[in-house]
């Protein structure tokens, strides 16, 4: 196979960016002429490889291991670098999910192989696959280019292929097996939690004000509380406003926030980093205001305004009232 | 307890980038540097440790220009100990196995019990580099860190996971660690650590003696965002602005 594809296990079933990465393995695989394998391995390998295996690819390896059976940054490294070694796929694909971003650089260190992360976009440059990231604050988009030829691992980012758009098939199944030595695994995970979710649930407003690092400190976010109060909104927030402890955690968007997508987003002091975007950019309405013009949020803005959102917030919700 | 604490000096949020000629890199000049965002975090989060266990020491290491002195300085004036400055300059560096090679050798005679990186850079975005440089070690390394317990040669860390789930999990020593912005408050400098930061030791390497290594990777054609929607940008005086934006949100957007 010229493509792999490793799937992540999300509670006994395909992760929902590991079923993108198989839509764009597809894509990418009959652009340039590549054929598909995948890779189902952990507790619940059987589960995921019999979902696989409906699927348009050529085939599916399971990989069960008792070192499996819980997620360690040592043994997934392990075993996934022994698994592209013995299998020799040129491409390895993930989602760029928090489990990849984990373990994935340590396979790459492993085999001294490039990892392209964090991939939005590729193109085909007769007949070779060519992929870019965000950089910069998301104000640049760079292609990311391999300096030699071997194994290639790629992280794609959420979206950036529609898991919609999975061609159906019926894929054989290979089970396979590695040894993986026990004493090399030096992490003990404990049981996944939940933190005691409070207040709002963004995801069924209709009407959101967002604040961003540029509401510039605590004492401004009651100007926003009176907007979003004359508007009926309720009010959401970039990461660092919940770091700098300026709004209580559940107030956050993005992705390691709700996902929102209500009538109008108001984003006020927001510049527009792919991982505030990725819960926000369902919004059926969006209106930046932010005096930075190359902020990039402003590319999915329907309205934008290049203003001082400490001027703007009381003019407006005095014109509400 | 001794801990490196690896610091990248980024292009702030704000940063107008205009890029070079043949879409290698940008254009450095003029631009306003800042320390990474989350390792100003992964440094607090080590001046904590170490003064919970009331010894050791935290040492900065960054790679990159001559700049790099500001926000070295910065972080020796905050509290760490000493600082390794490894220079390197154009052509820029853009490949995280060649960076945490560099990095590894540097401090490879040092025999840290723990190395603290940002959970990624602001302007290459890898999120790469120090679980890298933990592998080149044969650290232990977690990523996503919201929280630390150091134990008896052992460190327990409280891992972020997708949609709001956490996690803990014992590590054995020496780990590596890329820390999540949000899990402590990052002092300022007080006057006394501004003054006596002048005069800690600050060691110098450079990037071409130590890196021993190839890039695998490396950034090209770089070029600005392209839009993905139509923008109606609402423009004039503030009152002109305000009006529009209320037009808007009756007439178009159809809010009550
Ligand atoms: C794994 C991971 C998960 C993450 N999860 C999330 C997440 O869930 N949600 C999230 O939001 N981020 C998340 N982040 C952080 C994200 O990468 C960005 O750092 C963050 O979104 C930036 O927030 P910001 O736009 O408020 O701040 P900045 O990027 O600092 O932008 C501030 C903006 O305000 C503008 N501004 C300043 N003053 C004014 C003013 N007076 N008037 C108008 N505009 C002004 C500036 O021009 C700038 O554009 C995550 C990062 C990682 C690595
Ligand atoms: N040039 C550098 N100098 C010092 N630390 C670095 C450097 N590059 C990356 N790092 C560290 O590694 C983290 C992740 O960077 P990256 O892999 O580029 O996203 C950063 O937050 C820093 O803590």
């Amino acid at each position: 196979m010229d493509i792999l594809v490793v799937l992540e296990d999300k509670n006994g079933r395909i992760h929902r960016m590991s079923l993108e990465a198989i839509a764009g393995a597809q894509q990418i695989g009959s652009e340039c002429g590549l054929s598909i394998g995948i890779l189902a391995f952990g507790k619940n390998a059987s589960a995921l490889g019999e979902q696989a295996k409906q699927y348009d690819v050529e085939e599916v390896l399971t990989l069960e291991n008792e070192h499996l059976n819980d997620y360690t940054a040592d043994g997934y490294a392990d075993a996934v670098a022994n698994v592209i070694t013995s299998e020799n796929p040129t491409y390895i694909f993930f989602g760029h999910t928090y489990q990849i971003r984990d373990y994935a650089p340590r396979v790459s260190a492993k085999l001294k192989r490039p990892f392209l992360n964090d991939v939005v976009s590729y193109k085909n440059e007769s007949g070779k696959p060519v992929f870019s990231k965000q950089a910069f604050n998301a104000k640049l988009i760079a292609e990311l280019n391999p300096n030699s030829d071997g194994h290639i691992l790629i992280s794609f980012q959420s979206a950036s292929f529609s898991s919609d758009n999975i061609q159906s098939g019926s894929a054989s199944l290979r089970s396979i097996s590695i040894e993986i030595d026990a004493s090399a695994i030096k992490t003990v995970p404990e049981d996944p939690f939940q933190e005691a979710a409070g207040g709002v649930d963004l995801s069924s407003a209709e009407l959101i004000v967002s604040i961003g690092r540029g509401i510039g400190k605590e004492e401004n976010i009651p100007l926003v509380q009176e907007l979003a109060n004359v508007m009926g909104a309720e009010i959401a927030s970039s990461r660092p406003v919940v770091d700098s402890g300026w709004l209580p955690a559940h107030h956050q968007v993005g992705s390691s926030g709700q996902t929102v997508a209500p009538k109008l987003y108001l984003a006020l002091g927001i510049s527009g980093a792919i991982q505030h975007v990725v819960g926000m950019k369902g919004s059926k309405n969006i209106i930046v205001i932010n005096k930075d013009p190359d902020a990039p949020l402003f590319e999915l803005a329907d309205y934008g305004v290049v203003g001082d959102v400490l001027e703007i917030i009381p003019k407006l919700t005095k014109a509400l009232q | 307890m001794n801990i490196c604490v690896l610091i990248k000096q980024v292009p702030g949020s704000e940063a107008q980038f205009n890029v070079s000629g043949d879409g290698s890199w940008i254009q450095e000049t003029e631009l306003p540097y800042e320390m990474n965002e989350s390792d100003n975090y992964a440094l607090e989060e080590a001046l904590q440790i170490r003064e919970q266990k009331g010894a050791g020491e935290v040492v900065i290491v960054s790679l990159g220009p001559d700049r790099c002195q500001k926000v070295i300085r910065e972080a020796l004036a905050k509290g760490a100990d000493r600082a390794i400055h490894i220079n390197a300059d154009a052509p820029y560096n853009t490949d995280p196995y060649s960076i945490a090679s560099a990095l590894a050798n540097a401090v490879k005679d040092e025999r840290f019990d723990l190395v603290l990186s940002g959970l990624q850079s602001d302007d290459l975005g890898f999120g790469q580099t120090g679980v890298i440089l933990g592998e080149m070690l044969g650290m232990t390394t977690a990523t996503l860190v919201v929280g630390t317990e150091v134990q008896e040669g052992k460190i327990k860390v409280k891992r972020e996971l997708e949609a709001g789930w956490f996690q803990w999990q014992t590590m054995d020593l020496p780990a590596s660690l890329a820390i999540q912005s949000g899990l402590n408050t990052p002092r300022y400098p007080s006057l006394k650590g501004i003054m006596t930061a002048k005069k800690k030791e600050i060691k110098k390497l450079n990037f071409v003696d130590i890196c021993n290594v190839d890039e695998l990777q490396s950034f090209a054609g770089l070029s600005v965002q392209h839009a993905e929607k139509q923008t109606e940008m609402i423009e004039g005086n503030i009152d002109q602005i305000v009006n529009r934006l209320v037009d808007v949100f009756k007439n178009e957007i159809r809010i009550n």
